[in-house]
């Protein structure tokens, strides 16, 4: 379980995040939303440790984790995809793969995390996660980090963002999955897709550093359908 | 394997990746002195008649064998300079492994100059590999100045892997390479210093055939108060197509001095070149540490898959 009490960011002076209060129980699948510069990738990496808040806690299973670093955190069991995923020269999909299973990892397991995010195994597993990989590709691979971690609680940013329209399907697939078999751990998706935003536990809607607007999927979605915050699958196939 | 001591056996375990005796043909030098030869029907290895190193011949058409020519000093005080020739003959596809560890534990530098000459038959195909490794911690500096100059005739192509990642105090590399029509090279350089250890490191590729072609690329991580200097050159004489890269990590009070140079002197010379010096980039860190690595780990992580 996850809370943050009072969360306040700034940079600078300038406040990005003001005032949040969340708790992310158990077994449940959030998904946060909200228009562009509202501050959600900020919040992802306060919860990872990536930056200190200026003021309040964050509390993981009862432990104030609010000044522990980004090992402790990884250790504790928050996992984090990031927006923009980091590329290596020389760095293997497997070496990352193993690093992200904590140093050990069989050759079948490696290949079960990479069809999981629907990618051929024998294609990637020896390929450098370097430039040359297309941006879905890294997208792909960095989710399939967070698979073989393990997590208690995982945060996804933008899972979707630079996927096309058939991973989007396979990704929708193993974030159902995820949903179905999430056992003591959290998950926290950072998305403005509507098929993500449907089997969320609850949508918590982020704007201006604060959250704007919070409740169960039924009750958020028909409110914000028609904002930014959410692209409908349709939209997608038109562009 | 026969005339070494347990160093001497570390030593080549480091450089030439050898366990055991290889294959194929080889010469092991330890100390200074001849530590085991074998010529096979294909690749016959003398010793120079004034005693100055070795010639390696290589005939015509041999396929799939392989040259290893290991130096290893683990005495200190040693100052060697050796002339290692390799005649290598048409239609021929051999790996040649050579490369240089020295241990020096006592207070005398311990020095190997090794210059390698390689004439190259017609379309013939070599990947070389030269790995230099010191370790020992006393006084005495572990110096190496390697020399290679390769003569490519036509269509020949060689793949040169050439890695110097450890206790190395000093080093002067000078690579020099002339390309007759349709030959290709390829350069893989990977240098690491640290301490107060010196790397020069200097290629000058002559493109002088039609249809020649280099891509020459060095790697570089310079740590502690270490330093490097790149000075890669290509130039193009003919229709050809030349590219060479530095790439270079920076860490602590490391110094790098990265000099790429391009020469055309014939209208249909396509040369160009990239540099790039950096620390780091701290996302690359925090993506570790956010897979359970400690901040140092991360470093490491890095750093290998960089120099890989
Ligand atoms: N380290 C930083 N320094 C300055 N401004 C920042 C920093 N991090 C985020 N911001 C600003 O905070 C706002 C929220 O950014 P972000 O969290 O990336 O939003 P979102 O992920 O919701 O699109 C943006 O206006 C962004 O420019
Ligand atoms: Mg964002």
């Amino acid at each position: 379980m996850l809370e943050l009490k009072d969360i306040f960011f700034s940079v600078e002076g300038v406040e990005i995040i003001r005032g949040i209060n969340l708790t992310v129980e158990n077994n449940k699948f959030v998904v946060i939303t909200g228009p562009n510069g509202g501050g959600k990738s900020t919040l992802a990496r306060l919860i990872m440790g990536i930056e200190k808040p200026t003021s309040g806690k964050i509390i993981l299973d009862g432990q104030d984790i609010t000044n522990a670093d980004i090992t402790e955190r990884a250790k504790l069991g928050i996992g984090f995809a990031f927006q923009q995923p980091v590329r290596f020269k020389g760095i293997e999909v497997f070496d990352l793969l193993k690093m992200a299973a904590g140093g050990k990892l069989t050759f079948n397991k490696a290949c079960d995390y990479l069809s999981a995010v629907g990618l051929c195994a024998q294609d990637y597993i020896n390929r450098e996660v370097n430039s040359s990989l297309s941006g879905g590709e890294v997208k792909r691979i960095e989710i399939a980090t967070i698979l073989a971690r393990k997590t208690k609680l995982s945060i996804f940013d933008e899972p979707e963002a630079g996927i096309d329209l058939w991973s989007f399907k396979h990704l929708i697939q193993i974030f159902e999955d995820m949903r179905q078999n999430i056992i003591n751990s959290s998950i926290i998706i950072i998305s403005h897709q509507e098929r993500i935003l449907s089997i969320a536990d609850e949508i918590i809607v982020l704007a201006d550093g604060q959250i704007k607007n919070r409740g169960a999927a039924e009750k958020i979605l028909p409110e914000i359908i028609d904002t930014e915050s959410v692209i409908q699958e349709c939209e997608k196939l038109k562009r | 394997m026969f005339k070494l001591d347990e160093i001497q056996r570390r030593l080549i375990a480091e450089v030439a990746g050898l366990h055991k005796v290889p294959i194929g043909a080889y010469n092991f030098r330890a100390n200074s002195q001849l530590a085991g030869r074998n010529s096979t029907a294909n690749i016959e290895i003398s010793s120079k008649d004034d005693g100055s190193g070795i010639d390696i011949r290589i005939k015509d058409g041999t396929k799939n064998e392989s040259v290893h020519i290991p130096v290893v000093l683990s005495a200190s005080g040693i100052k060697e300079t050796v002339y290692n020739d390799f005649y290598i003959g048409e239609n021929c596809d051999v790996v040649i492994v050579a490369g240089c560890g020295i241990d020096n534990c006592g207070n005398q530098d311990s020095e190997h100059d090794g210059i390698h000459r390689f004439f190259v038959g017609k379309n013939s195909k070599i990947k070389y590999v030269e790995k230099h490794y010191g370790s020992g911690d006393g006084a005495g500096q572990r110096i190496l100045n390697p020399v290679t100059e390769v003569s490519l005739n036509d269509d020949s192509f060689m793949e040169m892997e050439m890695v110097q990642i450890k206790g190395v105090d000093s080093t002067k590399r000078v690579t020099t390479a002339e390309l007759k029509a349709g030959a290709k090279i390829i350069v893989r350089e990977r240098l690491m210093t640290h301490g107060a250890q010196k790397a020069f490191s200097t290629y000058k590729i002559t493109l002088d055939g039609e249809n020649s072609g280099a891509d020459v690329v060095s790697r570089g991580v310079a740590k502690e108060k270490s330093y490097q200097k790149l000075d890669l050159c290509v130039i193009g004489n003919a229709p050809c197509n030349g590219h060479t890269e530095c790439d270079s990590i920076i860490m602590d009070e490391g110094k790098i001095l990265a000099v790429p140079s391009l020469e055309a002197n014939h209208v249909d010379a396509v040369l160009f070149h990239e540099a790039a010096i950096g620390k780091i980039a701290g996302d690359q860190l925090i993506k570790l540490m956010t897979l359970g690595l400690t901040a140092q780990e991360a470093e490491e992580q890095i750093i290998s898959g960089f120099l890989k």
